[in-house]
């Protein structure tokens, strides 16, 4: 019965009304690499099997900054989807404070929510005023420095284990011809390098005062004048890496063109794809081997407040199924990416993925830049970030006074 | 019918609100939607650009708040510098090309057919297609200079797109590929308008044929060379599509336009305040080319 009802429903030909309760609810998502679309059909799958309901994906192409304009604009404009995607923080805040978006407190409460997710600050981004409006479900962290095994024994000197000798053996690789550091003309990626960097260098303290009690005087001070100084370094270890995508810059390190390059875990995905193993072919260097901390950025779930008592009945369903330890290991074993619960064990994960694990557990964990800054803030530093990695002449000076006056008026 | 009607009219005196009713009526639509969706939007978002709203629009007034931040901020500032050297450079260019291109058609020679479809072809290619295919001639490792070093210059460098210094040239070589075409066809046209006897004339006076352009042709082309200034120019403001396929904006922040800033404050940086700031100031602009032009003509009419 229920195969026949999923059949009828999977052709779009019968309407939800032949069963009582099936709701056919329209998910949208920026999932659309190979990887990413994989993971995101095991949802799709769960749902289909356990509920009565129907997945309807609605995949949007080309990335969150394309995707989320589209997403906002249908929630706002009365034509809301049973659920989006957005990056943990405050992409959705306004649009929760409009009241545009389902209240799952009682679902949230009844699971026991906030004693298994783990790191907590992933369900306080999804609170306001005490209640909770998302669903988070992985963790996608920046900190990661990987590195070409290939690339430092042409040039003869052994592979780095912190930015230290990274930068001591870039001569080196120069000389052989090669790229120390790959690095994407796009801006979100000079803005992630930085932050990495800022994180490493700059220790904890200096980028906690910053990001979170937004301190110009700290983002002015010694502790970044080191950050920028080196990321002026590492500009002129970037300059022949003529590449605009993440991807091909991570190819570049792939095939040993590159030493390495500063990008988040989902680089490792590619690694995997070009069958590479960790710890023989690439190593990876969280944090950048000075600070091993992880910023824990990723997606979450938000379902937009509809009239319908039936489809909220779905949407709730649907959340809950998000979070349950079966959908949690299937997704993210296939994202590459972390699960949000504490209480799942994930064997089967890498070294590199290990690694993060471990750090993870250990709790030297820190909020994604999505968390601390609102995405106006963010374009400010994207704006700075993109101009000072580009052009050789701007001085390191110069970007650390633009860059205090940005944290001065942050929010 | 109209007839019949105005021999109504002339019984009553004319009450001028009627007068040509039935093309007032038609007419309506038109300004309703000319009022309501152009005038009244262009007053919501000069209104919403004093306010802080930032997803949603709201009205809490911060004064001229957003617009000292936009004159401050230094990606704006590249962005009209940018649009004035492309504006500048690209408005004289298309216009002497295009007439250049279609004085030459004018000339009475062979194939012309084929060479005006050459030089229009580009024009039916999208601003975003056009940007690919350039973005790729220009790429330093499949495009021009690859080929060119294959050839045994090895020491030739041309990498627009890759130098902040010349990104606009590479814009430049783009836009005007696109855009000549369709401003040499109107300038043909214009040509084509011009009586066969003023060409004989002036050759029976012995005047050289590039002076009878200069001082003859050219002045009674001059709604033509309006027009094609006023398509030329309404393309260059809206400059966005052919930056976004080209460069994004790159390298750096070297190839911003206006156009592009509003796009990305207003929708993925999700500031509603600042985009209309910047919106108002692209409006403005249009304005200040606009009103004396507009005014230059008014003028004109009335002597």
């Amino acid at each position: 019965m229920k195969k026949t009802l999923a059949l009828l429903a999977s052709t779009s030909l019968i309407s939800v009304g032949s069963a009582a309760f099936a709701v056919d609810l329209e998910v949208t998502h920026w999932w659309t690499s190979g990887g990413e679309a994989a993971a995101v059909a095991e949802f799709a799958r769960l749902f289909n099997e356990n509920t009565e309901h129907t997945w309807v994906d609605g995949a949007i192409a080309g990335s969150g900054g394309t995707a989320r304009p589209i997403m906002i604009g249908r929630i706002t404009g009365g034509d809301p989807m049973g659920a989006t995607q957005f990056n943990h923080g405050r992409q959705a805040e306004e649009l929760v404070e409009a009241g545009l978006m389902l209240d799952l407190t009682d679902l949230a409460e009844a699971e026991g929510w906030r004693d298994f997710v783990n790191p907590t600050s992933l369900l306080d981004s999804c609170t306001l005023d005490g209640r909770i409006y998302c669903v988070p479900i992985n963790i996608h962290s920046w900190q990661w420095l990987w590195l070409s095994h290939k690339a430092y024994e042409d040039a003869g000197v052994p592979v780095p284990t912190n930015w230290d000798e990274f930068v001591a053996a870039a001569p080196a690789l120069e000389e052989a011809g090669k790229i120390p550091l790959a690095m994407g003309g796009q801006p979100w990626q000079s803005t992630g390098a930085f932050g990495v960097m800022s994180i490493a260098l700059a220790g904890r303290e200096a980028w906690e005062a910053v990001h979170i009690d937004h301190n110009a005087e700290v983002a002015a001070g010694p502790e970044y004048a080191r950050v920028f100084e080196a990321a002026a370094q590492a500009r002129s270890f970037a300059a022949r890496s003529n590449v605009q995508d993440w991807n091909q810059a991570t190819n570049l390190v792939i095939t040993g063109q590159a030493g390495g390059q500063i990008m988040g875990d989902w680089a490792q995905g590619e690694f995997q794809v070009a069958g590479l193993v960790a710890g023989e072919d690439y190593s990876c260097l969280p944090g950048l081997g000075v600070n091993e901390i992880i910023s824990t950025g990723g997606d979450a779930f938000y379902f937009p407040k509809v009239n319908n008592p039936e489809v909220e009945a779905a949407q709730l369903e649907l959340a809950s199924l998000m979070i349950s330890q079966e959908a949690q290991v299937a997704f993210n074993l296939k994202k590459g990416s972390l699960p949000v619960r504490g209480d799942i064990d994930l064997t089967a994960a890498n070294e590199c993925m290990q690694k993060g694990l471990e750090i993870l557990a250990t709790g030297a964990i820190l909020p994604d830049l999505n968390q601390t800054f609102s995405p106006d803030t963010g374009g400010q530093i994207d704006d700075l970030m993109v101009e000072f990695w580009n052009d050789p002449n701007f001085s390191a000076e110069e970007a650390q006074r633009l860059y205090a006056e940005i944290i001065a008026s942050a929010d | 019918m109209s007839r019949a009607r105005s021999g109504g009219a002339r019984a009553r005196p004319p009450i001028r609100m009627f007068r040509n009713f039935s093309s007032k009526l038609a007419a309506i639509p038109m300004v309703l939607v000319g009022l309501g969706v152009f005038v009244g939007g262009t007053i919501w978002t000069i209104v919403h650009s004093f306010t802080d709203s930032r997803l949603l629009p709201r009205l809490r007034w911060v004064g001229f708040d957003q617009y000292e931040r936009l004159w401050n901020t230094r990606r704006w500032l590249v962005s009209i510098e940018n649009l004035a050297v492309y504006g500048i450079v690209s408005l004289v260019l298309t216009m002497c090309l295009g007439f250049l291109l279609a004085a030459l058609l004018d000339r009475k020679i062979r194939y012309e057919d084929t060479f005006r479809t050459i030089f229009l072809y580009p024009f039916a290619l999208s601003f975003i297609v056009t940007g690919l295919v350039w973005q790729w001639i220009l790429n330093p490792e499949f495009g021009i200079q690859s080929i060119v070093r294959g050839l045994g210059f090895s020491g030739f460098n041309f990498d627009p797109l890759y130098n902040p210094d010349l990104v606009i040239i590479g814009l430049l070589i783009a836009g005007l590929w696109q855009g000549t075409g369709l401003i040499m066809v109107i300038m043909l046209a214009g040509l084509r308008g011009i009586d066969e006897d003023i060409w004989k004339a002036t050759r029976v006076d012995g005047i050289p044929v590039w002076k009878t352009y200069v001082i003859v042709i050219i002045p009674m082309m001059k709604p033509v060379f309006v027009t094609a200034l006023v398509l030329v120019t309404s393309g260059i403001v809206k400059l966005y599509d052919l930056v976004v396929a080209m460069t994004s904006g790159g390298p750096g922040i070297a190839s911003e336009v206006p156009a592009k800033y509003v796009y990305d404050t207003l929708f993925t940086r999700q500031n509603l305040g600042q985009g209309f700031a910047a919106s108002t100031m692209m409006l403005v602009t249009v304005a200040i080319i606009l009103i004396p032009w507009a005014y230059m003509q008014f003028r004109e009419k009335r002597q």
